[in-house]
């Protein structure tokens, strides 16, 4: 039970779905942070480049959260530091620390990493350091490495892109163009591989086509072979600028496909990928029929328990909610900061459909004190809303978690069930970071 | 080169020491950061944040706000924030670009206090420093802003420094209080576990300062100015906590400080036994374990410790090149277990794990050092 050493909080922090102002339904101010860490940041992120050895270049309190993360992974020995005080501030030689101190980390390396992930962080830009100088001079020096310019820049995050979006860019910058090969497809983007069962994989290997994927590379080499393809699907929001990005540089063909629970746009991006393969648009009535069934036996199995929804557990919270109720479940709770811009048309159905149902931030101050729990038993869709509705139902999942078309639903379907029948240990589950990823918890 | 890390973490910065301090004294901890500094701390630094409710926010600093001077915005949510949650006052912790751009965190906290009413102060933090100093700050804050003035009271004590960070394993905190009172002591106060902010405010009314971990220093010296306290650093380490106890009975008895936990043989500088970590703690394990094994030990400190913490033959050694210098030829070494990437291969390994260093990696064998000695490993 939560010990509670405040008074509480008069009044409660939720929003009817009808009065909330969207798409930023809550007033911004000092943040709130759960202790649900199921979400990846840039260091699990970064471990999906195979053999690449990931270098911090920041302030002890800064890197402390990446540097635990790795040994949480098992990882540490994938990841160096090189720590910032503020004489490294103000001396205006922060090009030459910078550059001496990843040559230090590479020279105690038993031996050298083929690419190596240099992050480097707000005061970086702060201070005007000379980053190109920096890159050129460390390439000169170890020519056999691929130095990869990477950025903790959070400070940017409001204004600019994320860590997260800069990353996923990035990261792909040591493919280098080559000729592509036909019938060879990368779907990119998203932190878990697209499940080998999803839509989309169907259908490019009944096209012929070898699919490539980030997480099926064992090797840099085999890293290196992503570059090959004629064309690039990208399945997630955050990827969306660094697929473009790598696509355009490489020259290959490019079909923005993101995660959906809309059938129609499910059906439309299978037709897209069909068309990039130069196949015949296939016929998704067994599809869809086959996806309405599963959320039938779900909804059977769920006997009317209220559902909630976190914005972790996929890009489309409001999109989700709506698929349910559209299939009879008993959606209550939304949790999520603002809305997307791709789910403006999902949100304007919930204002019409749904105008009960509860929208919750999740990152405002309040929360810290809302009461956890109290609302009965609940089916929570995502570990923050588990967290938030303090029960041990709940779909263990985020980011999507590899789910895609009709048959990610019909995959998501059977994980509700599951989550119905079998009570989880939330307070374990949900505190281990990078859900998917090794963790010594 | 001194500040890489080929291998090794970090410990818990300056930013999570401050907010591990004030956790549960009811007051509200503004991390004036863009984002990551609330997230590092309440999941690898802080145990209590599941399941225990304090006020621990971040301001989400923008980089447009950093570069146009606009503190107006964090003034503005940080007043708003204190209104509705009525805290008990309020804390401003600086990260790096706060210090980076020269914000005037003292003045900003002394406008958030006129305009909402509660007591702010900002602590000196750049997220450049370890937990030492940060929570030191906190302490030393308290100290001077909310404890009253009062006539000592017999056999009452004050323990300082008791976090988390140091104090990871269940029970461990509260096997030294009741180790105190075994001793024939009251615990007025305890910095700040289990106790109330305003708990800590009749700290003057204890005779002496048990000092637990060098956190508690900067308090200790505090309530020392101030109210003339003496204190003692150690914890009580079978072995070495009778030792600790009349160096408390001595303290009260004479008004002097002392710290036991550095005493060290007179060829502690050539042993070849060493322990890593926090002064107070392993320092009271040195001494312990050379009682125990016949043979000298000495500390090698990894942290920003006071260096009266330290005895014969001690050192700070700042970063894993230092410390891995420090360990070439040792043939025995008891330290938390990720020191272990650095030390000797050959040399004979007992592991302490410390939240501050490998946070949870683990916590599952976290030892509560009043058990130390039992089943034999050492």
């Amino acid at each position: 039970m939560l010990t509670q050493v405040m008074r509480p909080v008069p009044t409660d922090v939720g929003v009817r779905m009808a009065d909330a102002r969207l798409p930023r339904p809550f007033s911004q101010g000092l943040e709130f942070n759960a202790p649900v860490h199921g979400t990846w940041n840039i260091v699990h992120t970064g471990m999906l480049v195979p053999e690449a050895h990931q270098v911090y270049v920041c302030a002890e309190n800064c890197v402390r959260g990446v540097v635990m993360t790795a040994a949480e992974m098992g990882e540490l020995d994938r990841f160096s530091l090189v720590a910032l005080d503020e004489k490294n501030l103000v001396a205006g030689d922060l090009e030459r620390f910078t550059i001496d101190g990843v040559a230090d980390v590479l020279a105690k390396l038993d031996e050298l990493p083929p690419v190596v992930l240099l992050f480097l962080v707000c005061v970086h830009r702060f201070t005007g350091c000379d980053v190109a100088y920096v890159m050129r001079t460390l390439r000169g020096r170890f020519p056999g490495v691929d130095f990869v310019e990477c950025w903790m820049d959070p400070i940017r995050q409001k204004e600019h892109l994320t860590p997260e979006q800069e990353l996923r860019a990035s990261m792909y910058d040591p493919l280098r163009p080559c000729p592509h090969q036909e019938r060879v497809v990368d779907v990119l983007g998203s932190d878990f591989a697209l499940d080998d069962t999803a839509d989309l994989l169907g259908l490019a290997r009944d096209a012929g086509c070898e699919v490539r994927q980030v997480q099926g590379c064992a090797t840099y080499a085999d890293y290196q072979h992503l570059a090959e393809a004629q064309l690039m699907v990208c399945t997630y929001p955050t990827a969306r600028h660094g697929i473009e990005a790598l696509a355009g540089r490489l020259g290959a063909d490019l079909l923005y496909l993101p995660g959906s629970f809309s059938y129609d746009e499910i059906a439309h991006g299978i037709d897209a990928l069909a068309d990039g393969l130069e196949m015949a648009h296939p016929d998704c009535t067994d599809l869809r029929a086959a996806a309405d069934d599963a959320l039938d036996q779900a909804r059977e199995a769920l006997a009317g328990l209220p559902v909630a929804i976190d914005q972790n557990v996929h890009p489309r919270p409001l999109g989700l909610a709506r698929l349910l109720l559209e299939h009879g479940f008993d959606v209550r709770w939304a949790f999520l900061d603002a809305v997307r811009p791709d789910e403006t048309d999902d949100a304007a159905w919930l204002v019409e459909h749904a105008p009960d149902l509860m929208l919750y931030p999740m990152v405002q101050a309040r929360m810290r004190t809302r009461p956890r729990g109290g609302e009965g038993d609940v089916l929570a869709i995502g570990q923050w809303a588990a967290w938030a509705l303090d029960t041990p139902h709940f779909v263990d999942m985020v980011e999507g978690g590899g789910l895609w078309g009709f048959d990610g639903i019909r995959h998501l379907a059977r994980l509700m069930v599951e989550a119905v029948a079998t009570e989880k240990d939330t307070k374990a589950l949900v505190q281990r970071k990078g859900l998917g990823c090794a963790s010594c918890l | 080169m001194r500040q890489t890390q080929r291998i090794e973490p970090v410990y818990t910065g300056d930013v999570s020491g401050a907010a591990s301090a004030l956790f549960e004294l009811g007051g509200m901890v503004v991390l004036h950061d863009p984002s990551g500094c609330n997230s590092t701390y309440n999941t690898f630094d802080e145990t209590r944040w599941y399941d225990q409710d304090s006020l621990v926010f971040l301001s989400g600093l923008k980089e447009s706000d950093a570069l146009m001077g606009n503190d107006r915005r964090l003034v503005d949510d940080v007043v708003a924030a204190a209104r509705d949650l009525a805290p008990r006052f309020v804390a401003l912790v600086a990260s790096p670009i706060p210090y980076l751009v020269g914000s005037d965190l003292d003045a900003l906290a002394a406008t958030i206090g006129r305009e909402c009413g509660v007591p702010c102060f900002a602590l000196p933090t750049n997220g450049m420093h370890d937990y030492v100093r940060g929570a030191g700050a906190a302490f030393a804050e308290v100290a001077r802003r909310f404890v009253d003035d009062a006539r000592p009271q017999p056999r009452h004590l004050n323990i300082l420094g008791a976090t988390p960070l140091d104090l990871m394993a269940d029970g461990a905190l509260g096997s030294i209080r009741a180790w105190v009172e075994g001793a024939g002591w009251q615990v007025t106060s305890c910095w700040a576990m289990g106790d109330t902010l305003d708990g800590l405010g009749r700290a003057a009314q204890g005779s002496v300062n048990l000092v637990v971990s060098a956190t508690g220093m900067a308090a200790a010296k505090v309530l020392r100015e101030r109210f003339g306290t003496p204190w003692v650093a150690g914890t009580p380490v079978p072995g070495f906590a009778d030792g600790l106890a009349r160096a408390l009975d001595a303290a009260e008895r004479t008004g002097e400080c002392s710290a036991p936990c550095g005493s060290r043989r007179a060829d502690a500088p050539a042993a070849t036994a060493v322990v890593v970590g926090e002064p107070v703690a392993m320092g009271s394990v040195a001494v312990a374990l050379a009682g125990r094994l016949g043979r000298p030990f000495r500390l090698v400190c990894p942290l920003e410790a006071d260096n009266a913490l330290l005895g014969a033959g001690d050192v700070l050694a700042r970063g894993e090149e230092e410390v891995a210098r420090e360990l070439e030829g040792a043939d025995l070494i008891v330290a938390d277990p990720l020191w272990k990437l650095v030390a000797p291969p050959a040399a004979r390994f007992l592991s302490v794990p410390h939240l501050a260093f490998s946070g949870r990696v683990y916590r599952g064998e976290a030892i509560d050092l009043a058990h130390l000695m039992e089943g034999g490993s050492l």
